[in-house]
């Protein structure tokens, strides 16, 4: 009976969370379209993540692209199909696995980070002192990371796929004697309109995804410094989640269009 | 709504209750507030006097009561309406709450956005302000750099950036050594005499409480038990009264 018990209130906390969520957003866009509107804090929100993200995201992409190339390269060669590879690569990449990995690290950094910074602000009351000054705090804060997070994350999966294909042609360089120049030519006549538009049309529900969890658990941060932490990681629990659901439904959209 | 001698409050209360489920905070508290005058308002932790300051400036809604400030009544402002009146409101906080990511400069600035106020006259408010306060030179510092008298210096001089006709002080010295404590105190009453605030003064400091008040009041669960001067409640008979100045 307890573990019944503990189970239905675990789903209603659930669906609650949800609930909240969702009204959350409607007050992001209600807020987004009036004005005053706030580009100067808008801008330094985009330079804080898309900056401050480049060096993770490029890392990250560059490896992507070696380890994938390194794994695959083996068994083009057994069907003799090696010179599939910046065709394959490309697609797969440019497609599917660098808007969900690179998406994936910004979560971990980007949501993360909102989470614990207006957390933060929440317990030591800067909040309130914003909301006591006159000036709305949903606006300032919230409003413009969710608006940076959607408008960076497409250049920072676009610069990560980027990365990724250079470090799958110096493997290819290296060990397959492929020059540069024939890689990319390969890889610009493999990509259709078809590959590209879907993945960065989904990049922005990505980084809207990662900007408002963030935020969300952040502006209503309770229990003190431990809130804070528990904000920060369930941001990126609850963004890491979504970004495999908006996926899905980005996969079976695009297949019906493209 | 004119007292006796014929002066409105700048703030009034009536039988104002504030509830946390089955946890009854606020039990019908009333309190008028005049102009110049320094309201000190005492009690045990969690005796409700955080939760009084959150409704007063709309951060927290109360379940019933009826609060006005300025004449005018909070209920039944709007948004924008609440966010004018608040203007005329400072609040200080008992952690100073200073924008971590803010120089001091921008700290002051931030009530001033979307004011229309020239930067030159923004500039010259806040030098005036801090210089008010004794710290032009940490204008440039963030708060990691101020010391804990320099910070409640700061979030005092934020609080006054918009001229308030009244200031809130949540627990001012709390935190502070007792130097610091009495030079925040003689702050207070500096600022009082120059801006001509009322101040409504939430502390647990006795010597605090002693030297600013014009007049206190006790709260003791959820109602105003007490109202009088510092000496009428510090010769009171009364234990509950007694045992707060043991």
């Amino acid at each position: 009976m307890a573990m019944l018990l503990k189970i239905s209130h675990n789903i209603t906390a659930f669906f609650t969370e949800i609930g909240e969520l969702s009204y959350f957003a409607i007050h992001f866009f209600k807020e987004a379209t009036k004005r005053p509107f706030e580009f100067k804090e808008l801008l330094r929100q985009c330079y804080n993540m898309g900056n401050k993200s480049l060096l993770l995201v490029g890392v990250t992409g560059f490896i992507l692209g070696l380890v994938f190339t390194l794994q695959s390269r083996p068994t083009l060669m057994e069907f003799g199909a090696e010179s599939w590879m910046p065709s394959m690569v490309s697609i797969a990449i440019v497609r599917e696995i660098g808007p969900v990995i690179i998406a994936l690290i910004c979560a971990g950094k980007i949501s993360s980070g909102i989470g614990a910074e207006l957390g933060s602000m929440r317990v030591t009351e800067q909040i309130d002192a914003m909301e006591v000054s006159g000036t709305n705090p949903f606006k300032y804060l919230v409003v413009t990371r969710i608006m940076a997070a959607t408008l960076m994350l497409p250049l920072l999966i676009i610069f990560g796929d980027l990365i990724a294909l250079v470090g799958s042609a110096l493997i290819e360089n290296l060990k397959g004697d492929v020059s540069f120049l024939l890689y990319f030519n390969k890889v610009i006549n493999a990509l259709k309109f078809s590959d590209i538009m879907p993945a960065t049309g989904k990049s922005f529900f990505f980084g809207f995804a990662i900007g408002l969890v963030g935020s969300f658990k952040g502006y209503h941060c309770k229990k003190g410094t431990v809130g804070v932490g528990e904000a920060s990681n369930s941001a990126v629990v609850y963004a890491s989640m979504l970004l495999f659901i908006i996926d899905f439904i980005a996969v079976f959209v695009s297949d019906i269009f493209f | 709504m004119k007292t006796p001698n014929n002066i409105a409050p700048v703030l009034k209360i009536k039988d104002l209750k504030k509830s946390f489920g089955d946890h009854h905070v606020l039990h019908g508290f009333s309190m008028e507030l005049y102009e110049g005058e320094n309201v000190v308002i005492m009690g045990k932790s969690g005796s409700g006097k955080s939760v009084m300051i959150k409704c007063l400036v709309g951060l927290m809604q109360a379940d019933s009561g009826f609060i006005e400030i300025e004449g005018k009544n909070l209920a039944e402002l709007n948004e924008q309406e609440l966010n004018i009146l608040r203007t005329e409101i400072g609040f200080l906080f008992q952690g100073s709450a200073l924008y971590d990511s803010m120089t001091v400069r921008e700290n002051l600035e931030f009530p001033l956005r979307k004011r229309n106020i020239k930067a030159a006259e923004i500039n010259k408010m806040v030098m005036e302000t801090l210089e008010s306060v004794g710290l032009t030179s940490a204008i440039d510092l963030m708060p990691e750099e101020l010391s804990g008298g320099m910070k409640r210096r700061v979030a005092l001089a934020r609080a006054l950036i918009l001229k308030p006709k009244i200031i809130i002080y949540d627990e001012p010295t709390t935190g502070l050594d007792p130097i610091t404590a009495k030079e925040i105190i003689e702050l207070m009453k500096e600022i009082q005499l120059k801006y001509r605030t009322s101040s409504l003064i939430i502390t647990h400091d006795i010597d605090c409480a002693r030297v600013i008040s014009n007049r206190m009041i006790l709260l003791i669960d959820g109602i105003n038990y007490i109202e009088g001067t510092f000496s009428d409640l510090l010769h009171a008979e009364d234990k509950k009264i007694r045992a707060f100045f043991k």
